[in-house]
């Protein structure tokens, strides 16, 4: 069997305490920095300046994290009808939860950093129709997925970078699961040419992108305008 | 701020720091001197730069990463192809498709991560030889389809926390820290499938897309160690099974964790002969 070397590799709980070590200078350093910034507040055209570097980052995936919650919400809230299997509104709940803890998560590590409660239209979404709401769902994962994907590479600080890695696979499993359901008939739907290029990589979208792809569906206005670009 | 007991720390958690740096008593040397010299707040700058110097990414450290993965996507791309010409395994026609997209995705992360390698300049690892009985552990692995789905299941979702145990050693890099982020996301949707194979079947009828707690969904404990640590609900310090409208189930869904270099060569040492 082969053996790789292995770059600063310790054990789990060392790789922890570097990393919470690590955290605590990037946070000093974050900390006398950020007395210039003003990230998360309101602009001055009623905009919600998601702000910069790796607070502004975090906020973009906090708004993602809102908007599928938000959905979610009304998905278990008002069911629709016709599921096709037994177990089809437990496991749209079981993704409901799990929105509701990424938010809180965000929300909760953003701290006073964190941008409002953010105002959303599903008027679209006809929420007694299953066809409706699955169609709404695949879209929103499969963007979602795109959208931490495209997210990871724009962060500074490992700690996040690898919490941002710990929710994507996540979404993942859960575009595959509504794929899955929402095309019985079509199999190998969960990873089709839709979302896999031939390479077999899924999607990657930067903000600008992804915003602008579900603009539809956020009724207040983000300015993503001091986000990083690379 | 005692400089000692910081290094004493660092120490602690990584021996090797002084290999990857100059000797403690140079390094001590050099902050001693600086103390005096800049201010106490810019110390975490210092120090984070001395740090930062310590773990960099070289070129061979992210090579030794892509062969890293590139060795898992060899064991997935062998183990789908072996089933799917294996004239012993029957693979209900139902799902002939979707395996035969998902080996075709795990050759194109074969392919994709030669290229990556070789386009760095490294040397890409050469094909272990493989045994997916696992030394007799599976010993149907190619005739029955519930042990064939088990190992999928398992391959798959060792894969998703095996890319996840190396996106910080890929922060330098970024076109392939998103690729290693792309490749997560289409294991981690393979995985989910074969999740939920397994639950339409009966082998499983309580498993989820998703990984809950540490359970290896009526696999067992031959393969414990690809689900250990699943378990985790403290992310950054926040405990998210305390957050509103959170349980410890679903807290320990909503997060894949990962493993490190170490516990996936075992896991998949098993594998390989």
């Amino acid at each position: 069997m082969k053996t790789f070397e292995k770059p600063g590799d310790v054990s789990p709980v060392n790789c922890l305490k570097r990393r919470q070590f690590l955290c605590y200078i990037v946070a000093s350093a974050a900390l006398i920095s950020s007395c210039t910034k003003d990230s998360g507040s309101s602009g001055s055209n009623n905009s919600i300046d998601l702000g910069s570097g790796d607070v502004g980052v975090l906020n973009y995936l906090y708004a993602l994290e809102q908007l599928q919650t938000s959905f979610y919400i009304q998905v278990v809230s008002k069911p629709y009808k016709n599921p096709l299997a037994d177990d089809e509104l437990d496991l749209m709940t079981n993704i409901r939860d799990h929105e509701i803890i990424h938010r809180g998560f965000y929300k909760s590590l953003l701290g006073t950093n964190a941008i409002p409660v953010l105002e959303f239209d599903f008027s679209s979404t006809d929420f007694s129709n299953r066809d409706s709401v699955m169609a709404t769902a695949k879209t929103l994962k499969d963007i979602s997925v795109s959208a931490y994907n495209g997210a990871a590479q724009l962060l500074t600080n490992a700690s996040y970078l690898l919490a941002a890695g710990k929710i994507a696979s996540v979404e993942a499993r859960h575009a595959a699961y509504i794929h899955d359901v929402f095309s019985d008939t079509s199999y190998g739907s969960f990873a089709d040419n839709t979302v896999v290029n031939t390479d077999g990589l899924d999607l990657a979208a930067l903000p600008d992108a992804v915003l602008a792809s579900v603009s539809s569906y956020i009724t207040s206005s983000l300015d993503a305008s001091h986000l990083p670009t690379n | 701020m005692d400089l000692r007991n910081i290094f004493n720390a660092i120490e602690t958690t990584d021996p090797e720091i002084y290999e990857r740096l100059n000797s403690r008593r140079e390094v001590m040397h050099r902050f001693t001197n600086m103390g005096g010299k800049i201010a106490l707040t810019a110390l975490p700058f210092a120090l984070g730069s001395m740090l930062n110097k310590a773990y960099s990414q070289t070129p061979t450290d992210i090579i030794s990463i892509l062969n890293f993965a590139l060795t898992l996507e060899y064991l997935e791309s062998e183990f789908y192809a072996s089933a799917l010409s294996a004239s012993s395994l029957v693979i209900p026609d139902s799902e002939a498709a979707s395996f035969n997209l998902i080996q075709q995705q795990e050759a194109a992360h074969v392919n994709f991560l030669t290229n990556t390698i070789t386009g760095l300049g490294g040397t890409p690892a050469t094909k272990p030889v493989f045994d997916f009985t696992g030394s007799g552990t599976y010993p149907t692995v190619f005739n029955n389809f519930g042990e064939f789905l088990a190992l999928a299941q398992t391959f798959e979702d060792t894969g998703v926390r095996a890319y996840k145990g190396q996106l910080t050693g890929l922060i330098a890099n970024n076109s392939v820290l998103m690729a290693a982020m792309q490749i997560q996301a289409v294991e981690a949707r393979h995985a989910a499938h074969v999740r939920r194979i397994r639950n339409l079947n009966g082998t499983a009828p309580n498993e989820c897309p998703w990984i809950t707690g540490n359970d290896t969904s009526e696999i067992g404990s031959s393969v414990q160690a690809s689900y250990n640590g699943e378990e985790n609900v403290s992310q950054l310090g926040i405990d998210t099974s305390k957050l509103p409208g959170a349980t410890v189930k679903s807290a320990t869904e909503c997060f894949d964790e990962p493993l490190t270099m170490d516990d996936v060569m075992a896991i998949i040492g098993a594998f390989i002969i």
